[in-house]
């Protein structure tokens, strides 16, 4: 196995995790949510926090890599794209993809519903 | 000598006698998760804002409310899947191992009833 083709099962591996501890922090949010408006609005203090915001771009880093990654695990069940040559273009692009999916959502989330 | 066809046994069967259950529902949540995460994405920055009026009305909406109920789970489960393989590779040592997938079982059941519950509590009492 070839050094990125490793790097980017574990990397896959790796986020899955972090987005496990997300769904952690969707479920503290739903339930402040069902809490009331003040329970939600003290949640709501420390979901702005300058850690949570850090939290944030750790999540997004890691959902818009474990998306990509997962659609090009989900090509290769269909027989597709095993050849090693082919498998170190997916790898880049995955990578590729991922990063500006990063960036989009990024800019969206920070400068758009979050600083609102 | 066995009659049975090599085919015949490693269908859907394997020591375990659950074969590729756990591969297959692995791939089952992925395909789903694909829509359903996007859409969540999606929805959560397309709301004006994250006040809490805002969010309630999004919520109260019965398409939201069954979507988001479907993706807690699905999610959920996708990750008790995930986190599960991770454990039998790094966690060594039957007695620690069988512990750590109990407490993995036990916290992902305990997120999905959590998470679902809140979106019906705040579905239910935006209902007419």
């Amino acid at each position: 196995m070839s050094r990125y083709t490793l790097a980017t099962s574990i990397f896959n591996r790796f986020t899955g995790v972090g987005l496990s501890l997300g769904l952690l922090l969707l479920t503290y949010w739903l339930m402040a949510v069902a809490a009331g408006a003040r329970d939600y609005a003290r949640a709501l203090t420390l979901l702005s926090s300058a850690g949570a915001k850090l939290v944030y771009a750790l999540l997004i880093v890691a959902f818009c890599y474990h998306l990509v990654a997962g659609i090009r695990h989900l090509v290769w069940d269909t027989g597709r794209g095993l050849e090693r040559a082919q498998s170190q273009r997916s790898a880049y692009l995955v990578v590729a993809v991922s990063i500006v999916l990063m960036l989009v959502l990024a800019w969206l989330w920070f400068a758009g519903v979050h600083a609102r | 000598m066995s009659l049975r066809s090599p085919l015949r046994r490693v269908l859907g069967l394997g020591s375990a006698q659950s074969g590729v259950h756990h591969w297959w529902e692995q791939r089952l949540t992925s395909v789903a998760l694909v829509p359903l995460s996007i859409w969540f994405v999606v929805s959560l920055l397309a709301l004006p804002s994250l006040g809490h009026a805002t969010v309630v009305a999004w919520m109260g909406q019965s398409s939201t409310a069954l979507l988001l109920v479907i993706f807690v789970l699905v999610a959920a489960r996708h990750s008790q899947l995930g986190v599960q393989v991770v454990v039998e590779d790094y966690v060594h040592g039957t007695g620690a191992r069988t512990l750590t997938l109990v407490l993995v079982s036990f916290a992902h059941v305990l997120i999905a009833a959590a998470g679902v519950f809140a979106v019906l509590r705040v579905a239910f009492r935006a209902a007419p």
